[in-house]
């Protein structure tokens, strides 16, 4: 892991009316690492991804993310179109509900496809071969390619949804309860999945997630957010089994075992 | 390899209206590389709370936590988090007492991952290997260990704690759900890391296994339980 930070938040705050979605947010990820964000529903962890991948703007506070030339941009003064270029190409978003960022009308071959073809990459043949390795790479049957994902069931959108996220091979990927809504088993499968991605990429990774269990396999830091405050923040392993904060205390009694 | 120098933890139970449970005070540990140091005392005394700490899993409320890693000494007391799992990777090996099973990772692919600065091929075998030694069958090499009976967790347990050769080495009750024969195979590797120049700290229960294998004995006493 290399010695700067691809993303440091300092001071986040942004608040919706008179409820505080986050209060003075300091965040830090590494090159190739995975953070958790864990805390309750209406926490503010959503708000936080959202603002940390410049789809929202903060009420004050700053955002850096580091380019792979080493060129600081301020992720909330950044133009659009530069932000955008960075959606489409260093970074991912994956969703909680992959039909908001899949394309519905598109077969899954194309989902995947676009990405490169958005990255500027032309030739049809080689698109279609990538787009099938990557299908394969998250467990859909090559066959598939040309069907549309309204065919497909929520596992595998979900996992539709990884492949076309990490094609373009992105160095930073945010995730949003991305096992959430799905069967325990099929979970597991993506769960296992994401991880051999994520360590064989070395991509990093802000994940959201209310399972702690989700957070203790993938994540090698995690942050705790309450009413839009980060109360602890540390090794995850060190934060679940010997948590310091009352309301982490509290988080981690109340699961049989994460 | 490794020392401890005024090492102090409290648990302070919040939903129990902050209930303070001191365990570790003016713990002054020291490990050298070869050596092996078995931690002794009564049930509840904190043997495994050092060992955790130690590890960075717990967290140290005051004193130092010194690991040799790459040569340089590294507080795991005070070290950034990224810090402790570089550490982990390189330096410091744990054998919790129970496996953590990650679902449908198979046993084979547990005990290589943790192999360190060797190609995936050579980690395989490696781990198939281990795995041989401590009497598990090929054919269970290719199941996630969910399934498996307590001691042959253990046993993928210690195969993963050991393929590493870490040069420091925490081991929780390594030989506690095994019987005499198999304990005899875990006495023997403790032996080979010892002879390669690992420091251990252990917790074992079993005084004979106890008495083959550590070097000095290090008394974990308990303290009076304060309101
Ligand atoms: N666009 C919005 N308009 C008004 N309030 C909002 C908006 N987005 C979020 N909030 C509020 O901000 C708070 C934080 O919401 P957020 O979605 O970040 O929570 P969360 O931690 O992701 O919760 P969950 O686990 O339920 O997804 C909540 O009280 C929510 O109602
Ligand atoms: N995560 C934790 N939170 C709260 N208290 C804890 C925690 N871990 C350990 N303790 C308490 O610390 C004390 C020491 O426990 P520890 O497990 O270290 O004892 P031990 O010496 O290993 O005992 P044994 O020989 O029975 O394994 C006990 O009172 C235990 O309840
Ligand atoms: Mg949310
Ligand atoms: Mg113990």
């Amino acid at each position: 892991m290399a010695d700067e930070t691809l993303l440091s938040a300092r001071g986040l705050s942004l608040s919706f009316g008179a409820i505080p979605a986050l209060v003075g947010v300091d965040a830090d990820l590494w090159p190739g690492e995975v953070l958790a964000v864990v805390g309750e529903s209406g926490s503010g962890k959503t708000t936080l991804l959202n603002v940390l991948s410049g789809r929202m703007a903060p009420h004050s506070g700053v955002t850096w993310y580091r380019d792979p030339e080493g060129v600081l941009h301020d992720v909330h003064a950044m133009p659009m179109p530069a932000l955008r270029a960075l959606h489409r190409s260093d970074w991912g978003f994956v969703h909680q509900n992959p039909r908001d960022s899949l394309r519905m009308g598109v077969t899954a071959g194309g989902n995947v496809g676009e990405r490169l073809m958005a990255q500027g990459m032309r030739h049809y043949g080689r698109i279609r071969a990538e787009a099938i390795d990557w299908l394969r790479q998250v467990e859909i049957d090559a066959d598939r390619v040309d069907h549309l994902p309204r065919t497909f069931s929520g596992g595998m959108l979900q996992r539709l949804q990884i492949a076309r996220t990490l094609v373009t091979h992105p160095r930073l990927v945010f995730m949003d309860e991305p096992t959430g809504g799905l069967d325990v088993s099929v979970q597991a499968r993506l769960l296992d999945l994401i991880r051999g991605l994520v360590a064989r990429l070395d991509i990093a990774v802000v994940l959201v997630t209310h399972d702690l269990a989700v957070a203790r396999l993938l994540a090698h830091r995690i942050m705790v957010m309450q009413r839009g405050v980060v109360v602890e923040t540390g090794l995850t392993d060190q934060v679940l089994d010997d948590p310091q904060h009352p309301y982490t205390q509290l988080l981690v009694s109340s699961v049989l075992q994460a | 390899m490794l020392r401890t120098e005024g090492l102090e933890k409290q648990f302070v139970l919040h939903l129990r209206g902050g209930l303070r449970l001191p365990v570790l005070a003016h713990v002054d540990l020291h490990v050298a590389a070869g050596e092996c140091v078995a931690l002794v005392g009564p049930s509840g005394a904190g043997k495994s709370t050092l060992l955790r700490a130690l590890y960075g899993n717990y967290h140290a409320d005051a004193g130092r936590i010194l690991v040799r890693h790459e040569g340089a000494l590294v507080d795991i007391a005070a070290a950034a988090p990224r810090t402790v799992v570089r550490v982990r990777a390189d330096t410091l090996g744990y054998v919790s007492q129970f496996l953590r099973v990650v679902p449908r990772v198979p046993a084979l692919d547990i005990v290589a991952d943790a192999a360190r600065g060797v190609s995936r091929e050579q980690a395989r075998e490696m781990a198939a290997a281990l795995l041989l030694r401590l009497h598990i069958p090929a054919r269970m090499h290719a199941l996630p260990p969910a399934t498996f009976s307590g001691g042959e967790q253990q046993r993928v347990n210690l195969a993963r704690g050991f393929i590493g050769g870490h040069p420091v080495l925490l081991l929780d009750e390594p030989t506690a759900s095994l019987d005499a024969a198999r304990a005899d195979i875990v006495v023997d590797m403790i032996a080979e890391a010892k002879q390669n120049g690992a420091a251990i700290v252990g917790i074992f229960h079993d005084v004979a296994v106890r008495d083959r294998v550590a070097d000095r004995l290090h008394h974990v006493t308990p303290l009076q339980d304060a309101a």
